[in-house]
């Protein structure tokens, strides 16, 4: 009957449109931006985050460990007081550190964790104490044309 | 003389604005009475297959095609800045989110709009939606409804293969033939698309697309004149304003969806 | 079949099927039909026949609803017909049947689909009733060995009687036929118009003709009304038509060129338009 072939081509029509869209998923987008399995929170509060956004990387020695969960205002300390959802499988001390750094030159900002030496770990909730501030081009620029002044100051002494 | 000249405006905007209550109208009664279509699916998968399906060959070949031309560009003026690398990454977002969606429904709108709005023309000129109607059969519901929800099931399909295609296709060209190293082709792509902004935004993209040239292919068709210089007419309408549509549409997405 | 059962009641009361009174119809600004009042009754086959323009196809479409009236009613078993996409509507629709005039079959169905179109969507009869069923309604109109082509590969005649076949498809109480003999060799016709007024008989039908030919209309029409701009000129009997003294009922049966209906297209006369004559006006 003309109705069963039609739902044969129908069904392979709609398989193919599933097999693109898996295909575009696995092979060419970002899987790891699909958060499989447990995470904990941690948050850490930044002087200034550039241009870190929510869902950028956390990565240790270069691999991704955790996402930016949300960046909000603290204004009682007047700092960004970042949240990050890390991957439960990895467990950092205590006393690790958080930067925040640019992948390339001009490239997303993430921010970096270096692993302390505590035997105590970072559970969900903790803070994390000692962070660096991501590097504003225009501190970078004014703080070079500041020490360029001074070595001029004292040249001509 | 500007009397006339704003009277005349005044009747314009006027007939512009029943006409558009009339699509409305028309469009609101074909969902609405196209709910109940969920106990006969048949209708609707014969028509996904005359819409898809027939399509499938047409988008295929176009996606790859589009393709080739984005690596061989693409290459060319990514080569200047040292950044061939990058090929991959530029040949995907290009695809997934823009060129997938826009060229899948301009084709669509000619290919498969075309013959909806035909189709439905020429029922309509020979009859057969009055004759239905004289059998106490709604013809929103047996002809136009299933011919819609088809349209808007083919056309993320569609554009989905488009991009599939077309990607593979710039790896052909960029990689087999250019000689872009093939993992950066595929690194950087996967580094730099995201599945929910670049690919998902790129779904909605071509679902708004598909009802929009959908319901105009169709109901271009139901208002045609039932003569040939009236389905001919229409047939010519359902391109052109798909097309606007889809470019407006996208415009508007876009500036909502990639700030 | 239950779902006229209802009206079982009505429907013997009732001797005219369909009445219109005083029906007005204006299509914006252009009047149609005007003051037009007429009666079909039961088991009857009452032809509606005029010039092109006459309305007469527009008489149809009030009776089924394709189109409201501007003033007046148009009663079906004393009740009036309803708006368009109303319930009322939609059941009235069940008891009519209508032959469009090239047939207005489905073009992507074959021949046994398209008569089995209304049973299928009004009714819940398993596959096997349905098709002998619709071999049974093929078979009245003697195209049951046609019934796996498709209307593109039969001809216009046989496509007119396979719409013919659909319109009995659910037994209707009234069935309307638009210009059935438009087209048709003479064989046909005869065909036609002995079908029709052998299936008004055997399935106890009302039958409304609407048709501009005079020969096979009056071979099998029980009362005749003559229409002209949108008003009655006449009406009787064919065998009183075809005595009638009045002009126009005269031109149309007699086929004469020129009468109440001109022949020349209304304006200035020759001589004016060749300027031998001074114009007035």
């Amino acid at each position: 009957m003309q109705n069963k072939s039609l739902d044969f081509w129908v069904g392979l029509f709609v398989l193919l449109g599933a097999a693109a869209l898996l295909f575009l998923a696995l092979r060419v987008g970002n899987m790891s931006s699909i958060s499989t399995g447990d995470t904990y929170v941690v948050t850490a509060k930044f002087d200034n985050i550039g241009g870190l956004k929510p869902r950028a990387p956390v990565k240790s020695a270069g691999v991704v460990v955790g996402r930016i969960g949300a960046i909000t205002f603290d204004d009682k300390t007047f700092q960004a007081s970042v949240s990050m959802d890390m991957d439960s499988h990895y467990k950092f001390p205590k006393d690790s550190s958080a930067k925040i750094l640019t992948s390339g030159l001009l490239g997303e900002q993430y921010v970096g964790l270096e692993p302390g030496g505590d035997v105590n770990l970072l559970a969900s909730g903790d803070k994390i104490k000692m962070t660096q501030s991501a590097i504003v081009l225009e501190n970078l620029i004014s703080q070079f044309l500041f020490s360029k002044a001074a070595d001029g100051k004292e040249g001509s002494k | 003389m500007i009397n006339q000249w704003v009277s005349h405006l005044g009747r314009a905007v006027r007939v512009w604005l029943s006409e558009l209550g009339l699509a409305s109208r028309t469009l609101f009664a074909m969902l609405i009475s196209g709910l109940g279509l969920w106990r006969r699916p048949r209708l609707i998968t014969t028509q996904i297959h005359f819409i898809g399906n027939y399509s499938l060959v047409i988008i295929l070949v176009s996606g790859l095609f589009v393709g080739f031309v984005l690596a061989y560009q693409g290459y060319y003026t990514l080569n200047r800045y040292g950044s061939e690398s990058a090929l991959g990454l530029l040949v995907a977002l290009s695809l997934a989110r823009e060129l997938g969606p826009v060229i899948t429904a301009l084709l669509f709108a000619g290919r498969a709009g075309t013959s909806l709005t035909a189709e439905i023309g020429l029922m309509k000129a020979g009859e057969q939606l009055a004759a239905m109607e004289m059998m106490a059969v709604n013809p929103l519901q047996r002809v136009l409804a299933p011919r819609f929800i088809a349209g808007l099931i083919a056309m993320p399909i569609l554009a989905t293969l488009f991009t599939a295609m077309g990607i593979l296709g710039g790896y052909l060209v960029g990689v087999q033939l250019i000689g872009v190293d093939e993992g950066s082709f595929w690194s950087q792509m996967q580094g730099g698309v995201d599945l929910y902004e670049d690919i998902g935004n790129g779904v909605i993209k071509s679902v708004v697309f598909g009802f929009a040239a959908t319901f105009i292919a169709i109901y271009q068709g139901y208002q045609a004149q039932p003569t040939p210089e009236g389905v001919s007419r229409a047939t010519t309408r359902t391109v052109v304003l798909s097309s606007l549509m889809v470019l407006w549409l996208d415009f508007v997405l876009t500036a909502l969806m990639f700030q | 079949m239950n779902y006229n059962g209802g009206l079982l009641k009505t429907q013997l009361a009732v001797t005219n099927l369909v009445e219109i009174n005083n029906l007005h119809f204006a299509y914006g600004e252009r009047p149609i039909l005007s003051d037009l009042s007429m009666k079909f009754p039961r088991n009857k086959v009452v032809a509606v026949m005029g010039g092109s323009g006459s309305g007469k196809t527009t008489i149809l479409r009030l009776i089924g609803g394709l189109i409201a009236p501007s003033a007046g009613q148009v009663l079906l078993m004393d009740e009036a017909i309803g708006k368009p996409d109303s319930a009322v509507l939609y059941r009235q629709r069940r008891c009519m049947g209508m032959l469009f005039q090239h047939g207005a079959l489905f073009t992507d169905l074959t021949v046994f689909e398209n008569v089995a179109f209304p049973l299928r969507e009004h009714t819940t009869l398993p596959e096997s009733l349905l098709h002998d069923l619709v071999l049974l309604k093929l078979n009245a109109v003697g195209l049951r060995n046609a019934a796996n082509l498709k209307p593109s590969e039969i001809s216009g005649g046989m496509a007119r009687r396979v719409a013919l076949a659909r319109a009995i498809a659910l037994d209707p109480q009234l069935i309307m036929y638009d210009e059935p003999f438009a087209g048709l060799d003479p064989i046909s016709m005869g065909v036609t118009a002995n079908l029709i007024r052998q299936l008004n008989d055997a399935l106890g039908l009302t039958s409304i003709l609407v048709s501009h030919d005079v020969h096979e209309s009056f071979a099998i029409a029980d009362y005749v009304y003559f229409l002209s701009e949108g008003s009655i000129v006449a009406q009787g009997t064919p065998a009183q038509m075809l005595a009638s003294e009045h002009p126009y009922v005269q031109q149309f049966v007699q086929a004469k060129p020129d009468g109440p209906v001109p022949f020349h297209y209304p304006g200035i006369s020759l001589a004016q338009d060749l300027g031998l004559e001074a114009r007035h006006d």
